[in-house]
């Protein structure tokens, strides 16, 4: 049997012991880094609009009961907005990508019949000039004509424009023409809206991509159409603004909207602090993550260290009677370097079997994704390395061990 | 002997001052990041009502129709009473006390110069709501059953919306302009906020939340006032109106201080479900109906969020693998006093005695390193309460938290030295004078 193993043989315990942390730390890291993957993933998901463009603010009625009166003040609200410094276009939508609000329906393929219907798709609504306003791309098919654009508003309840039909023409996401045609063509195409179905709709453009106001496991990321609105209740007004002016922008707002019409409260907001304050969960999430890895991979390195002095400690004498007997430098070096990785892919062998287990009890606990198997490499990776760094140290020194100590008595 | 096991492991730990610390931190990272988790749980799932949780229960009936199928991301409309459903437990009256209740928010027009309207978050309650959870009061007092019935337009302010409305002054007797009404102000409540706020609907933020105001239910619906929170309606009709029996958005609780009470109001629950049942509005099986006390309530809710569950357990695994490390550590440390213990064992010290003189050098390193655990701990608090979540400001360490930690990082640090400390006291001393 090889020195190195039967060596290991006389230190079980602590062997054992090193190992196990190795494993554990494999196990854990493995797993972390996934996380941090997967949710790095998920913050880098483009939303499909101009992000760093776009001030929003958003009104709130201080006369009670006359909500609906708002729409007559759009038209004058939107001038005053077109006219602030630094602002290049401006519209008014229900929602935006990432504000977290959001109306969902049913989209028909058939007039009526229930068992057509693609349930929980994203409406988007806007009034003239939206997309130019968002920077949303169309990939097929044209932005809607004045006459698409009907009073509309998603998921009114209890007000006179519930009763209005949706409008005719709408633009859907690639991924809602592959839910509802998959592999078709989808311009020109009809779908049907409303409670019941009935109301057909024409899909006139597509974009590649537009994600919904929340990312969530039923509505999906962006699976959603927009339909053209002349006014909408409750609306959020968005401003295309140069990038150096979106701090003066949204500081400035407030007072221009509440000199025409004081009786209501605004607030404004830069389009990408919406971005961030959505991901701040995620974002704390991964900074937990970093800082833990981090603080266990320096505690394993640590111990590998102190252990790794220990036994280069307690083995000065042979070592010094390996170098009388012809061991060069290297051969000692290599000794503990070779000993290392033996114990560290020992560990890393049950380890990979605890992050795949780990992984599983992640995702039945928090449905959590399948971590592919790819991830483990990473992890032994890190570890290897980890081991061969936090070793050096002691074997360098275990390597200039002098011949002469094995005449000597300890 | 036990002063003489501290100058020993005391000068033990001086002689390796590198390994001392590396243990010491090692403890204390550990114990530091578990217990900016474990207070943050605890925090979360602390019971809001110390005192008075054992005698509140909150009942919860299932008037859906057998076809109604519940919308995948939606809330649970069974969480929340109907109307029709609310008015008649009130009316039985089989708890010691019971209120229905509702959160809404209304514009406030301040009388008061240079204050601009605003929307204020409060509650539509009944009566009984101030007795049942015994909210104390600054001034003045709740209404009566009476005032309920009648519509009354009174109001309960809280201290800090007196203040804000009222400065110093006397707020009893003022008038309030809320929803476009005038309120007549009957009391004012001293600091008082649950948290989380266990009886509001559990759609809203539960742990920022607080009532700025309370009033009368039966003004609430009569005036149509907006309601916070879910609103689940089913069925044809007017199912999206208040009083509209397809609509349950009410929270109901009810006081009942003994066993019998509880399992009476049980029976209570189903029979009256059994009766709708009869009456053809319920169609689902009437043991559907529930009973459940507040810390099962909360239990039931699930407040506390994936993240911060995966976060605690990443820290006790984080945790684990110190104790490890330690272990190892210590086994290095002690197996290389070998000479030491054994001109001990040679004098005459027992195995016992070994043991336990290792065991104190383990826990001295657990006590360093609580106190930096303690340290790191705080640390993990402040970041967090720089979070932008709604739990964040909570995250403060109470006096049990505070000794929790330290007494974990010895029992830790203990347990980490058992092994090692056991391998020591079996060393041969014969053997190893020998070769000194």
């Amino acid at each position: 049997m090889h020195p190195i193993v039967s060596a290991l043989k006389h230190h079980k315990t602590t062997v054992v012991l090193v190992a196990l942390e190795i494993a554990l730390t494999c196990a854990i890291v493995t797993n972390a880094l996934f996380l941090i993957g997967d949710r790095v993933a998920a913050m880098r998901v483009v939303t499909g609009v101009a992000d760093h463009e776009l001030v929003w603010a958003r009104t709130t009625g201080l006369d009670l009961g006359q909500d609906t009166r708002m729409g007559a003040d759009i038209d004058a609200d939107l001038a005053a907005l077109r006219g602030m410094p630094g602002v290049e276009s401006v519209a008014m939508a229900n929602t935006l990508p990432l504000s977290r609000n959001y109306m969902s329906v049913g989209a028909w393929r058939r007039p009526g019949d229930k068992k057509s219907e693609i349930d929980n798709v994203v409406e988007y609504a806007g009034t003239p000039g939206l997309l130019h306003t968002l920077g949303i791309k169309l990939s097929a098919g044209r932005d809607f004509l004045p006459q698409d654009y009907v009073p509309y508003t998603p998921g009114l309840f209890g007000s006179p424009d519930s009763k209005a039909p949706p409008p005719t023409a709408a633009i859907v996401t690639h991924t809602l023409a592959e839910a509802l045609w998959p592999g078709e063509n989808p311009l020109g195409k009809t779908f049907w809206l409303d409670s019941d179905g009935k109301e057909p709709v024409q899909v006139v453009g597509v974009t590649g991509h537009l994600l919904n106001p929340r990312i969530t496991k039923y509505q999906g990321a962006d699976r959603n159409m927009i339909l053209p609105s002349t006014r909408l209740v409750g609306g959020v007004y968005v401003l295309n603004v140069r990038p150096d002016m979106r701090g003066a922008v949204a500081r400035d707002l407030p007072g221009v909207l509440t000199r025409i019409d004081p009786a209501r409260m605004v607030k404004a907001e830069i389009y990408a602090d919406t971005i961030a304050d959505y991901y701040h969960g995620d974002r704390a999430m991964v900074w937990v993550l970093l800082v833990v890895t981090g603080c266990l991979l320096a505690l394993t390195a640590l111990g590998v260290v102190g252990l790794s002095s220990f036994w280069v400690q307690q083995r000065t004498r042979q070592i010094g009677i390996r170098r009388a007997i012809g061991a060069t430098r290297r051969d000692i070096l290599r000794y503990f370097q070779f000993e290392n990785l033996l114990i560290v892919t020992m560990g890393i062998a049950v380890g990979s079997l605890g992050a795949v287990g780990l992984n599983l009890w992640l995702m039945r606990r928090y449905e959590l994704a399948h971590m592919p198997l790819a991830w483990l490499a990473s992890g032994a990776v890190v570890l290897w390395s980890l081991g061969q760094c936090a070793v050096l140290g002691p074997a360098l020194r275990a390597s200039r061990v002098p011949p002469v100590v094995a005449t000597r008595t300890v | 002997m036990f002063t003489y096991y501290l100058d020993l492991a005391r000068r033990s730990l001086r002689r390796t001052p590198v390994l001392t610390g590396l243990m010491v931190l090692a403890i204390g990272l550990g114990i530091g990041a578990s217990m900016t988790m474990l207070t943050v749980l605890h925090v979360m799932t602390d019971d809001p009502m110390p005192g008075r949780s054992a005698q509140l229960y909150t009942p919860h009936l299932d008037p859906l129709p057998l076809d109604h199928k519940r919308r995948g991301d939606g809330p649970d409309p069974t969480a929340d009473l109907t109307w029709p459903d609310a008015m008649a437990l009130l009316a039985a009256r089989r708890g010691v006390r019971q209120a229905a209740m509702a959160g809404g928010s209304l514009l406030l027009r301040p009388e008061r110069a240079g204050l601009r309207p605003f929307y204020v978050a409060g509650r539509y309650a009944t009566a009984d709501f101030f007795a049942l959870f015994g909210v104390p009061f600054e001034r003045g007092g709740g209404w009566s059953a009476a005032a309920d019935a009648a519509d009354a337009q009174v109001v309960v302010l809280s201290d800090a919306l007196a203040r804000k409305l009222f400065g110093a002054g006397n707020a009893v007797g003022q008038t309030v302009h809320l929803g476009e009404h005038d309120f007549r102000v009957i009391g004012v409540t001293a600091d008082w906020a649950p948290k989380p706020l266990f009886y509001a609907d559990q759609t809203g933020t539960q742990y920022s939340d607080a009532d700025l105001f309370f009033l009368p239910l039966s003004v609430a619906v009569s005036q149509k006032f907006q309601v916070s929170g879910n609103q689940s309606g089913w069925g044809k009709g007017d199912s999206m109106s208040l009083t509209s029996a397809n609509m349950s958005w009410l929270q109901f609780w009810v006081q009942l201080d003994t066993p019998a009470q509880v399992a009476a109001y049980r029976q209570y629950l189903v029979d009256y479900s059994a009766q709708q049942k009869a009456l053809g509005r319920f169609q689902r099986p009437p043991t559907n109906a529930k009973l459940y006390g507040l810390m099962g309530w909360l239990a039931h809710e699930n407040l506390v969020p994936n993240d911060v569950d995966l976060q605690l357990w990443l820290a006790l695994g984080f945790l684990f693998v110190c104790m490890l490390n330690i272990v190892a550590l210590l086994l290095a440390k002690f197996l290389r006093r070998g000479g030491e213990i054994s001109v001990r064992r040679a004098l005459g010290a027992r195995r016992r005695d070994i043991f336990v003189q290792l065991g104190i050098e383990s826990a001295l390193i657990g006590v360093a390193g609580g106190v930096l655990g303690l340290a790191i701990a705080q640390l993990g608090l402040w970041s967090i309460r720089q979070r932008p979540d709604d739990y964040a400001r909570l995250a403060q360490m109470d006096v049990p938290m505070l000794l929790g930690t330290l007494a974990l990082a010895v029992v830790a640090s203990v347990l980490a030295g058992l092994l090692p400390s056991w391998r020591a006291c079996r060393v041969a001393p014969a053997l190893q004078l020998k070769t000194m």
